[in-house]
């Protein structure tokens, strides 16, 4: 652990390398096409040579004399016997050739500024505005190779052209010769990076394999020499140029193996090589796997499973995890009796290691803890385990906001998986059908510092994108809440003694049930604070029109005051909008999370001591309703028949902007629409709120109105690409019905009910309907990932300033005043002046 | 106590906004739909949800399906009538729409013979249509009552194709773009809704209130009213996509896109060719995409990289200037 950063990089300066600076820097010149002799020993000279570096252990660099870990290597070079051109800089030497004079260098125009990309393009043969010298037309032809008229430039040609450009013309061009030379884009040396970035691995035979890298460098080389050979044997130059251009091939390929118009360099086994540019390109490329993200140590993964009974800001560790993660403490006057206990101990809390001030790091075995303990003083880090209570980040992905990853305390609890509460799983996103989460545990105190103070849990209850809570109760949380609110809910003096146990409340009101029993909603209230009110219309009133307010007669007012909830029963929206949000705005984070802790721990209890249950006469309609649901169904029949004879006979009256056909399509789809309207009255009339399905709909704990009808009453429409189901045969969706139907049931009208079943043409239709969905979600994710990429790397370095203006890392202002108000919107809340005219 | 709540809800100096804003909008965009929407009275469908989103994002020249409302003033918007007379100027009149086009290949002529009655009905008269096709067929046009005759010397056949397929769409009368306006009816109150949209035009069109009138075409609206009015159309359409959606997103975060997209005068996309692209380090751009161009372009140039984003300190494993990163310390020793 350092103490403060001593070194801090300050700017990062890009630009080529000349010949002479390649061989200033290089270590050693290759001069054999081989990496190790028959001992298995790096040759001297070869592309593994002792002098860049080593990799094996035991061996020693022979630049710095450090050992595998110390060296990080020293780059060597290969000496091109003949220049060849680098094969990204193509396009740029391309440029630059077309606009600049044959023969005296200069640009082909006598004006002072222009871009390259330009200056390329406006030209077209000519003469030189400066020298008069006639410029001959020049041809580039992908990846390498140039043509002036019919003959090849040959790259010590175009070297020649380059070093005549003045260094003055280039900087008009926006090139900075003073580290880019044009002429240095011809490679004469070539830069061969040491061992350490081209590691080879021994495989399980003892037999050595190289790296990709490693193999081209041989070709390579190897072409280089026979070259060289041929040079000097007096060769032909027509065989000259073609080990040249093989040449050129090679280092081509060794820097991008995916240039376009060469066939790729390839492995024994045929899969192409992964050269230069393929390791830094892509999503698994050095950017975007190595450096944007980075691995980390402490951490650990496995599945989630819930845990109603911790708070929402804890997570439960296995004790198996807690034991292998450490949390480094350092040793104070203060805390040294207790670093001495934790080193003594042979049970679980114990440390691990221990760090002496000079960085010397000691294991605690049962042969070292007395003396460690002995020389302990202040100053020293003691590690030790995870235990309760510490501050750890949780994480799930898709890391899609940065609810997603939030500091919670550590609970270390028996078995295998993390615990979580149930209210966080939506900024999670998680559920427990084998989803995983990771753990991290920060090292240092101002790590968990900005952990405790930003990223804990209940300062998350409010989500920033909207101004609402994220984090609420859930489910039976829900149903459990209405089970304890509802209008003549009564209890016990033991049920509400236990459930306000489960508040830690153990004072208890005074019975306002007489035979001495509590109201539900009078528990309820034990939670709330002494000064809270509230006046809202729930979402369970039905009244039409204005509501009877505290004569609502399905107790959809709700009416708190000073603490007290007198009228209304609690439902979803209340209790996230009303209840949670006010308690964060108003009493603070803690206590909003203390309540929801409470609340949804007590609701449960009520719920599991009343019964929640549903079965299939829950879905099973009256039979006057089920003769209802036909009627609906039928009408719809007949009234698609008849609008299908309108417009077969060409009665129908065309929609503006329509054919006829869509006239008719839209038509149908409205009336079948209708059906499940229809088919939602006669189901709500016919099940009560006493249904528990309907019941959780309306309170909003799970599910809608719309699965209840689908169960008991009808399916409905099916629908691809939001049309009624037309294709599969020609003039027809399934065989089944005759070419010219387009009455209902033949294009993918499901009247049949989940509970009596579908016939097995519905059962088809639902199914393609069911793929259109499946595909509709595989197709989503990906494109609304790369959206949100896009999004995120557009607008990462936009950070509010001191003076509340928004700034993009050049400091270009891109808002006055974030939000033109200032405020933050995860603590602004909104629309809170319309809300208090409301509340009265 | 209103201005104690007010300063506790202040933004925090460092507070990421930009991160905060784009995970706001991405977020959500794993739970839309791909669906279409039908604006009645307009023939096709125009996309929603996420497809819709993304053009509004990748900032296309042409919206897929661009969309005009057209009101007219509002003394005539209560007459029905007033407002199909407005309409069928609007909507693009096109040769193929007032006649018939038949291709003499014999005799090297093309005859366009004219409905009277929609030509009366769209104003048109004949020298109107004489001149129009002496502008575009290149041949020699002759008029004789209802028809005429375009004659060419010498050209191939497939040349007279190709004017024969050219001048169907010779634009006669109307705005142009515009394939369709319809008169479509809120409450006893009348507008148009036309698919293509061309607010330049529209607003010359007597009749019509440009004021109140509106269209999806953000490109249009730059182009016409200034970046200004771009940008409260950005937030505008984004917003109704994402109320569409049901999703709730505070304007914070869709205003605070809409400015980074509008910042420099005109309107960036967000991704590679737009805000990404232009980047002030060359290793954020490198990270983003086309690794390979940025770093090449930024060694020939000797491009300095002076670390001042998110990303490039990440990558080189410094704390990031964000949040609790740009508070500096420094101790008198």
């Amino acid at each position: 652990m350092s103490e403060f950063v001593e070194k801090m990089v300050d700017r990062i300066k890009f630009s080529l390398f000349s010949p002479e600076m390649v061989r200033k820097i290089s270590a050693a010149k290759i001069t054999v096409p081989d990496t190790y002799n028959e001992d298995g020993y790096p040759i001297d000279g070869g592309l593994v040579d002792q002098r860049m570096g080593v990799i094996d252990p035991g061996l020693k660099c022979k630049t710095c004399g450090g050992r595998t870990r110390t060296c990080s290597g020293h780059f060597t070079h290969i000496e091109l016997v003949r220049p060849v051109v680098h094969p990204e800089f193509s396009r740029i030497i391309y440029m630059l050739l077309r606009s600049t004079c044959v023969k005296c260098g200069k640009m082909l125009t006598k004006k002072k500024h222009m871009t390259l990309g330009a200056l390329a393009k406006g030209k077209k043969g000519g003469s030189c505005p400066h020298c008069e010298a006639k410029q001959a037309e020049l041809k580039f032809e992908k990846p390498t190779t140039f043509y002036e008229g019919e003959k090849t430039l040959l790259p010590t040609e175009i070297r020649d052209r380059l070093s005549k450009i003045p260094d003055e013309e280039l900087r008009l061009m926006g090139y900075d010769p003073d580290y880019a030379r044009p002429e240095w884009m011809i490679l004469t040396a070539l830069l061969v990076p040491p061992v350490t970035v081209r590691p080879s691995i021994t495989l399980e035979t003892g037999e050595r394999s190289e790296d990709d890298l490693t193999h081209k460098l041989v070709d390579t080389m190897r072409i280089n020499q026979r070259l060289e050979a041929n040079i000097n044997a007096g060769a032909p130059q027509l065989i000259i140029e073609d080990l040249w251009e093989l040449l050129q091939y090679h280092v081509t390929t060794y820097f991008n193996n995916e240039t376009t118009n060469i066939p790729p360099a390839r492995h024994r086994s045929g899969r192409p090589l992964k050269t230069l540019s393929q390791r830094l390109k892509g999503k698994e490329g050095r950017f975007r796997y190595n450096l944007s993200g980075k691995r980390v140590n402490f951490s650990a993964r496995t599945v989630i499973s819930p845990d109603p009974n911790i708070s929402i800001n804890d997570v439960g560790v296995p004790r198996m995890m807690a034991e292998e993660l450490t949390v480094p403490v350092r040793v104070t006057e203060w805390n040294i009796e207790e670093c001495k206990k934790l080193i003594d101990a042979i049970d679980y809390p114990h440390a691990v290691y221990v760090i002496r001030p000079d960085g010397k790091r000691r294991k605690v075995t049962d042969k070292t803890k007395e003396e460690i303990q002995t020389t302990l003083a202040a100053g020293f880090i003691v590690e030790r385990q995870l235990m309760n209570g510490d501050t750890v980040l949780f994480n799930r992905q898709p890391s899609l906001h940065r609810m997603s990853m939030m500091c919670h305390n550590v609970k270390v609890l028996d078995g295998r998986t993390f615990r979580i509460n149930l209210p966080v799983c939506p900024p999670y996103n998680a559920d427990f059908d084998g989803d995983e989460m990771n753990l991290h545990v920060p090292q240092t105190e101002e790590a968990r510092v900005e952990a405790e103070m930003l990223m804990k849990v209940e300062n998350q209850i409010i989500s920033p994108r909207h101004g609402h809570a994220i984090i609420k109760p859930q489910e039976d949380h829900v149903s459990g809440i209405y089970y304890l609110t509802k209008k003549d809910s009564v209890f016990s003096y033991e049920k509400a003694c236990q459930i306000l146990a489960l508040a830690g409340i153990y004072e208890l009101p005074a019975s306002d049930v007489h035979g001495g029993k509590y109201s539900g909603k009078l528990l309820f209230s034990q939670l709330l604070p002494k000064d809270f009110n509230m006046r809202v219309r729930s979402k369970l009133c039905r009244c039409e029109g204005q509501c009877g307010k505290e004569k609502c007669p399905y107790d959809g007012y709700i009416v708190v005051k000073d603490g007290l909830l007198t009228h209304g029963t609690i439902e979803s929206k209340a209790f996230e909008n009303e209840i949670i949000e006010v308690l964060v705005r108003n009493y603070g984070a803690p206590v909003a999370r203390k309540f929801i802790d409470d609340a949804t721990r007590m609701a449960l209890y009520v719920i599991t001591k009343h019964g929640f249950s549903a079965d299939l006469s829950n879905y099973t309609l009256s039979k006057e309703a089920a003769v209802e649901v036909d009627e609906a169904n039928d009408n719809a029949r007949k009234d698609v028949m008849r609008l299908v004879s309108q417009y077969k006979k060409g009665l129908l009256e065309r929609m503006p902007g329509r054919t006829l056909q869509e006239t008719l399509e839209e038509k149908v789809m409205a009336r079948l629409s209708r059906v499940r309207n229809e088919c939602g009255k006669i189901v709500e009339n016919s099940m009560g709120i006493e249904n528990t399905s309907i019941l959780m709909a309306r309170i909003g704990a799970r599910g809608s109105i719309l699965n209840a009808i689908q169960m008991a009453a009808t399916v409905g429409q099916q629908a691809v690409r939001e049309k009624r189901l037309s294709r599969g045969y020609r003039g027809r969706a399934l065989i089944h019905f005759r070419k010219t139907d387009r009455g209902a049931d033949a294009r993918g009208f499901v009247a049949s009910s989940f509970v009596r079943g579908l016939t097995p043409e519905e059962f088809f239709f639902h199914s393609m309907g069911g793929r259109e969905s499946l595909v509709n979600t595989a197709i989503r994710t990906a494109r609304s990932g790369y959206m949100q990429r896009r999004l995120i790397n557009a607008l990462q370095d936009l950070v509010v300033k001191r003076d509340l203006s928004v700034r993009d890392s050049k400091n270009i202002v891109v808002e006055y005043t974030y939000g033109s108000d200032g405020k933050d919107p995860q603590r602004a809340g909104k629309g809170e002046a319309t809300e208090e005219t409301e509340r009265e | 106590m209103a201005t104690h709540k007010a300063t506790r809800a202040q933004i925090d100096s460092g507070e990421a906004v930009g991160i905060v804003a784009a995970q706001s909008i991405g977020e959500p965009g794993t739970q839309m739909t791909m669906r279409t929407f039908h604006y009645a009275g307009v023939a096709e469908q125009v996309p929603t949800g996420l497809p819709r989103l993304i053009e509004l994002l990748d900032a296309r020249k042409e919206p897929k399906k661009p969309i005009m409302d057209v009101y007219v003033d509002e003394k005539y918007e209560e007459t029905e009538e007033k407002c199909r007379q407005i309409a069928a100027q609007i909507q693009a009149v096109m040769l193929e729409d007032i006649g018939k086009i038949e291709e003499r290949l014999g005799t090297r002529e093309i005859m366009v013979i004219l409905d009277p009655a929609v030509l009366k009905e769209r104003k048109l008269d004949i020298d109107d249509i004489k001149a129009a096709l002496k502008k575009f067929s290149g041949g020699e046009v002759h008029a004789s009552g209802n028809e005429v005759k375009i004659s060419f010397k010498g050209s191939t056949l497939r040349a007279i194709r190709r004017v024969t397929n050219k001048i169907r769409s010779v634009h006669m009368a109307g705005v142009k773009g515009i394939s369709r306006a319809a008169v479509l009816k809120n409450g006893n109150k009348h507008f148009i809704r036309t698919a293509g949209s061309n607010i330049a035009e529209i607003a010359k069109i007597p009749g019509v209130d440009f004021k109140r009138s509106y269209t999806n075409n953000i490109m249009e609206v730059n182009r016409v009213l200034g970046i200004e009015a771009a940008r409260n159309a950005i937030i505008l359409e984004i917003m109704q996509v994402l109320e569409s959606q049901r999703m709730d997103v505070d304007v914070r975060h869709v205003a605070l896109l809409a400015d980074a997209m509008t910042m420099d005068g005109l309107i960036r996309s967000v991704g590679r060719h737009g805000l990404s692209g232009r980047k002030a380090g060359v290793l954020a751009r490198a990270a983003f995409e086309e690794t390979l161009k940025h770093l090449i372009n930024a060694a020939v140039t000797g491009e300095e990289d002076k670390l001042i984003g998110i990303t490039e300190n990440i990558i080189i494993g410094q704390t990031i200037p964000v949040g609790t990163g740009i508070v500096k310390l420094a101790r008198r020793i």
